[in-house]
């Protein structure tokens, strides 16, 4: 069991990173006030920009293209959003449908593209990231094996920035602006702050983010542009629901979807865990959203205001 | 004195509108300055032009004698110009403290605990009582008001404007924010008051400034002028105010209610144990200060919440969990107190707002198909009859409907299917003259019909004047009911405030 | 309805629809130039594709289909102030039970129909009834519910067809259907010689005009509509908010099982796992293009039918990766969410062109300072 445990451990956190961070996104967007159903469309365009610049670039820069391929999906993403921004922000648009046309255009345009580059659609590049044991701590009983061996830096840089994203919501005055944004936009427009810039920073913020996710998924266990992130950006706001739009809530739900998602799709290799069927745990995920979501009807932690124009 | 405010010959024209025409308006540094109105009078324009939420089409702005551009509310809160606003502007879910710094932090981490330090100390000198690390969503209505005066104070400002602030508090509280309002003028602040209540005018006021119709109709020094003079240049008309109306001719009893316990959306008890019943020929009017129980009380009548406890009698039927249709049929008539969210369809036709109670049965519809010749005709009469005026008769958006014109056709709809209890609550707020005046009649009528009427109301003028008896409640009970002949303002207001009547008044 | 008033919103709501297909396809021609391909022929072919012989139209028919089916059930929904977006699952569930019922149930051919259409009917309002239950019962808002209603039908599938429906060769498809136990008809087929039309495009015709009916002419419609535009005033009036609510989202997944239905067993004979169907989505496009309107679905479904089935044609004869008819439906949907954008467009202009005309009559009075 320790051994199973210790192999799919890296998997499961491999899995977990690109969720939390595209939910993080999530987060810092509707705490503005700005519903983003078009996460998963975020994702995969970081995910294809990352693709292909790598592509482009590795031959030349070698290792050192995948930062420059991370920064330019996180770019990507970030420029997408706009859209998002835009329609929500400035033209009031319904928040659902912009966020669906931002996923439908994501996945339209960016295998629109992939195919002009490669025919086939697909764009694979040649390495991804090295694992590595952290010196020291990847030695320590129990916890070494579970977190400090095999790791991606990719997963270091995002819990960094989940880190700092949370003392910037929670300890800071830009924080508390952003947040009230959420809850009650005219008073803080009452309060003499722009609402309209702080949404744009917060959908800013989930394109980035969930560029960032798609940059991971890329450079870590994909290592291919196949035209579609499988339904995770949708798993990442899921995560968010569940996770009760509180940082440490989509930590914890992020890492929980990430080991069902592992268990299923390894469970076919690994016999000791094969009891259950697999599909138990791909819906579990969603099963556990929506339990949460009538667990939670009576006093919803969601942003009041996420959703309203402004 | 030296004008600590002065808008000179403001001008502001919304689509078809001129809600400002040429006003002009000075506060004296120290005053307490009313400005009175009717409902769209301008009053909420002129107000958000200085407060830099609108920008006016023509005219000055001068602060202490300055010119100065206001373009947005920060340009206000620099010139020291806070307003305390009619819809409080509080994130719920934060602390006192987190609202009060929110948008003045200081630095970029945010320092709670010396922010709250200072507020204490303002709550202190200025009489406020406000602990700074409540949560906004556990403290009273009276609180959060205290929190926007605070917010204000914190922001240094010198100009207060106050934009009827009355609406929600209890009698005690509104004596807390006229000594309040006396203590910040005290330390030098100005105020503007702006209300439609004569009676707090006259309270608390030094000079009022009087708009009608988006024009300046007079300034005049709050002591030498009374109430009547007041409310006859608001409104361009004498006005008694008073209500034509004969005896009561009390038959038999049409509802009643025993024991009735109520919740509300706190989960704890908004209505606690009431007996109350009205018969037919009567007005009953409930009086209360907002939010002791009458919602709580009226949807569980009209049943659009669930009773906890007790019985719901509606002319001989026991309806205390009946389906609201159900009521309908029994009798029941609802002027609800939103109209805009309750009582029509904004984006629907007047004609299917007319139907909207009763569409699903003939004349109306035969076999779940809708006859729309007799819907058409049904809403014609009753437009006609009600005086509904709009573009395009029946086929006109209700959302396009002036604010009288809208409880109208509400007030048409109720009164036209004939119900032996009609509740109103809130029958004319935000109406003017005219439109109040209008709908007042037809409650008496409908009860000169021989039908009972409940009516809930914050305004007590608005009980006094129709109702034959009045209940007052106070957090959630039933404090008394006495017969307006035998009563007076002062005696429900003691009781609105919760104290009882010594035993044998009645 | 006001005859004026009628005629303003649906000149709005047509002028909308215009300008964003207007810019859909300015955006897809962009779109081909930027790959270097000559826009005027990419369209030429593309448009051919859907519609040059009397199989492509067939095939374009078969197409719109599916999309005029998932486009009144989404606008169906609209309609009860719901957001459908959970369409891509009914119809995989609806799918799933017709694609079940026409391998395992025998009879003769008109009962055989009925059981197979109530089949899809039926997986497909199950599973709009779920997330319709949890919004009535716990207010859980109904974009989330249907989005992770998608998820769990997507993963369903993916297990279930290999597992009981498996194919002799491939593991990632259903078996094919037999050609008699689907919805092509011989009649159908004959009128459009090789195409993929079938039984399911009568159905959507008659879903059309049923809906339009209800929504018309009925109470339930009436009731249905004074849900969807002011919950709080039809709960007033005596409406039951909720029961109409599960009521909506039963028969907006119930049209969406229709289009699964008419596409796993009636366009296509199989159900291939891993693949969220896009018509879905597509039908949101559907829906906001014809204003929420039965007529205008059915008028939108056939445009994007187009579209849909004549990107293959384009691909083959030009280097544009098909995707550009997914890219152009998607700005679609884009422009007709920003539509307040058209309207100041369009009131800027009309606003500049009455005041060059106000200049050419030389009448210099200001209407509003008369008034």
């Amino acid at each position: 069991m320790w051994l199973t445990l210790t192999r799919i451990f890296p998997y499961a956190i491999a899995y977990t990173i690109p969720m939390l961070v595209t939910s993080l996104g999530g987060l810092y967007s509707e705490r503005s006030g700005v519903t983003n159903i078009g996460l998963e469309g975020l994702m995969l365009v970081g995910y294809f920009a990352t693709a292909i610049t790598i592509k482009l670039t590795e031959a030349t820069l070698g290792i050192n293209a995948l930062a420059l391929g991370v920064m330019v999906g996180v770019l990507a993403g970030a420029v997408f959003s706009l859209l998002h921004a835009f329609a929500s922000i400035n033209l009031k648009a319904d928040q659902i449908i912009s966020g669906t046309a931002i996923n439908m255009l994501a996945s339209a345009l960016t295998v629109y593209l992939a195919r002009t580059i490669s025919g086939s659609g697909n764009v694979r590049i040649l390495m991804g990231i090295v694992r590595k044991n952290i010196p020291v701590l990847s030695r320590i009983p129990i916890l070494g094996p579970l977190f400090f061996s095999q790791t991606y830096w990719t997963t270091w840089l995002c819990l960094l920035i989940w880190g700092l994203s949370w003392i910037l919501l929670y300890k800071t005055s830009f924080g508390l602006r952003l947040r009230a944004c959420g809850e009650h936009p005219s008073a803080v427009a009452s309060a003499g702050v722009n609402v309209h810039m702080m949404r744009y920073f917060g959908v800013i913020m989930s394109g980035s983010l969930a560029g960032l996710g798609g940059s991971v998924i890329l450079i870590t266990y994909s290592g291919e542009f196949n035209g579609t992130v499988a339904g995770l950006g949708f798993l990442s706001l899921a995560a968010l629901i569940f996770g009760q739009w509180k940082p440490l809530g989509i930590l914890g739900a992020t890492f929980f979807f990430g080991i069902a998602t592992t268990i299923a799709n390894v469970s076919q290799v690994i016999p000791s865990l094969n009891i259950v069927p697999p599909v138990v745990f791909k819906i579990f995920p969603y099963v556990a959203t929506l339990l949460a979501l009538v667990l939670f009807s009576k006093k919803s932690a969601a942003p009041k205001a996420a959703g309203d124009t402004f | 004195m030296s004008h600590v405010i002065e808008m000179l010959n403001i001008r502001k024209e919304f689509p078809g509108i001129v809600a400002n025409d040429d006003i002009t308006l000075q506060v004296e540094q120290g005053e307490i300055h009313a400005i009175l109105g009717e409902n769209g009078a301008g009053k909420s324009t002129l107000m958000s032009i200085l407060f830099g939420l609108y920008h006016a089409d023509r005219g000055q702005i001068k602060v202490k004698g300055r010119e100065v551009h206001i373009s947005s509310p920060n340009d206000a809160n620099d010139l020291g110009i806070g307003m305390v606003h009619q819809h409080f502007q509080l994130v719920h879910p934060f602390t006192v403290t987190e609202n009060i710094i929110l948008g003045k932090e200081g630095h970029f981490f945010l320092d709670r605990r010396s922010a709250a330090k200072k507020i204490k100390a303002l709550s202190e000198k200025y009489g406020l009582n406000i602990d700074p690390d409540m949560i906004i969503e556990d403290i009273t209505v009276g609180m959060q008001q205290r929190v926007e005066i605070l917010k204000m104070l914190y922001r240094d400002a010198e100009i207060l404007i106050f934009d009827e602030p009355t609406a929600v508090l209890t009698p005690q509280e509104i004596d807390d924010l006229m000594q309040i309002m006396r203590n910040l003028v005290s330390e030098g602040k100005s105020v503007i008051l702006i209300t439609h209540k004569l009676n707090e005018i006259k309270a608390v006021a030094d000079r009022c400034t009087i708009i009608r119709r988006g024009k300046l109709i007079g300034v005049v020094d709050v002591k030498k002028t009374s109430q009547a003079e007041m409310a006859s240049m608001m409104v361009g008309r004498p006005v008694s105010f008073k209500v034509d109306k004969k005896p009561a001719q009390v038959g038999r009893v049409i509802l009643e209610l025993y024991d009735l316990k109520v919740m509300n959306n706190k989960k704890t008890l908004g209505v606690k144990g009431i007996n109350l019943s009205v018969k037919s020929g009567e007005i009953v009017g409930i009086a209360g200060v907002d939010g002791n129980g009458q919602t709580e009380l009226i949807e569980a009548i009209t049943g659009l919440r669930q009773v906890e406890s007790g019985t719901i009698v509606l002319d001989g039927n026991d309806i205390t969990n009946a389906p609201i249709r159900k009521r309908n049929e029994v009798g029941l008539g609802h002027i609800p107190e939103d109209r805009q969210k309750r009582g029509l369809v904004m984006e629907n036709s007047l004609f299917n707002n007319v139907a909207i109670k009763e569409f699903y049965h003939a004349p109306f519809s035969k076999h779940g198909i809708l006859d729309d010749e007799y819907l058409k005709q049904y809403a014609q009469d009753v437009i006609t009859q009600f005086d509904v005026r709009s573009g395009e008769g029946i086929y006109s958006l209700a959302g396009k409907l002036s604010g009288g014109n809208q409880q109208k056709l509400i007030v048409g709809r109720e009164v036209v299917s004939d119900p032996e209890l009609l509740i109103a609550v809130q029958p004319t707020r935000g109406l003017d003259v005219g439109a109040i005046e209008y709908i007042h009649s037809q409650l008496i009528a409908h009860r000169d019909k021989g039908h009972a009427v409940l009516l809930v109301s914050f305004e007590l003028d608005e009980i006094f004047n129709l109702s034959d008896r009045i209940a007052v409640m106070n957090s959630g009970e039933l404090i008394d009911i006495v017969k307006t002949s035998e009563t007076d303002e002062s005696a429900v207001g003691l009781m609105m405030a919760g104290v009882k009547r010594k035993e044998g008044g009645q | 309805m006001s005859e004026i008033e009628n005629k303003e919103m649906k000149s709005n709501a047509f002028l909308v629809a215009i300008s964003a297909v207007v810019l859909g396809l300015i955006a897809g021609a962009v779109l081909m130039a930027l790959i270097g391909s000559n826009p005027f022929t990419g369209f030429w072919f593309l448009f051919r594709g859907g519609l040059m012989n009397i199989e492509r139209v067939g095939n374009t028919l078969a197409t719109a289909t599916n999309l005029m089916l998932v486009g009144l059930s989404v606008a169906f929904a609209f309609r009860t102030g719901l957001f459908n977006i959970g369409a891509s699952g009914q119809m995989l569930v609806g799918g799933l039970c017709a694609t079940l019922v026409a391998h395992h149930v025998f009879l003769p051919r008109p009962l055989y129909l009925v059981v197979l259409i109530l089949s899809g009917l039926l997986g497909g309002a199950v599973w709009g009834i779920i997330p319709g239950f949890l919004k009535a019962k716990f207010n859980v808002h109904e974009v989330v519910a249907t989005i992770m209603m998608n998820w769990i039908a997507y993963w369903s599938v993916y297990y279930f067809v290999p597992a009981y429906l498996k194919g002799p060769s491939l593991e990632t498809e259903s078996a094919s259907i037999a050609i008699e136990q689907t919805l092509r008809s011989p009649w159908l087929t004959k009128l459009f010689p090789g195409s993929y039309i079938n039984l399911g495009f009568l159905v959507a015709i008659a879903s059309v005009i049923i809906i339009k009916f209800i929504l018309d002419k009925t109470t339930l419609g009436f009731e249905l509509k004074a849900v969807g535009s002011n919950r709080f005033c039809a709960e007033y009036a005596g409406i039951r908010v909720n029961k109409n609510v599960v009521l909506s989202m039963m028969i907006a997944g119930g049209l969406a099982g229709l289009a699964g239905l008419s596409f796993y067993t009636g366009y296509s004979r199989n159900m291939q796992i891993g693949v969220l169907p896009s018509q879905g989505f597509d039908g949101i496009a559907v829906a906001l293009l014809g204003a929420s309107n039965p007529l205008g679905v059915l008028f939108s479904s056939l445009f994007f039918g187009v579209l849909q089935s004549g990107k293959g044609f384009m691909n083959a004869m030009t280097k544009v990766p098909p995707e550009i008819a997914d890219t152009i439906i998607s700005v679609i949907i884009y422009f007709t969410a920003t539509s307040v954008l058209f309207k100041r467009l369009w009131e800027a202009l009309f606003k500049i062109l009455s005041r060059k005309k106000a200049v050419r009559d030389a009448k210099p009075t200001n209407n509003k300072e008369v008034k």
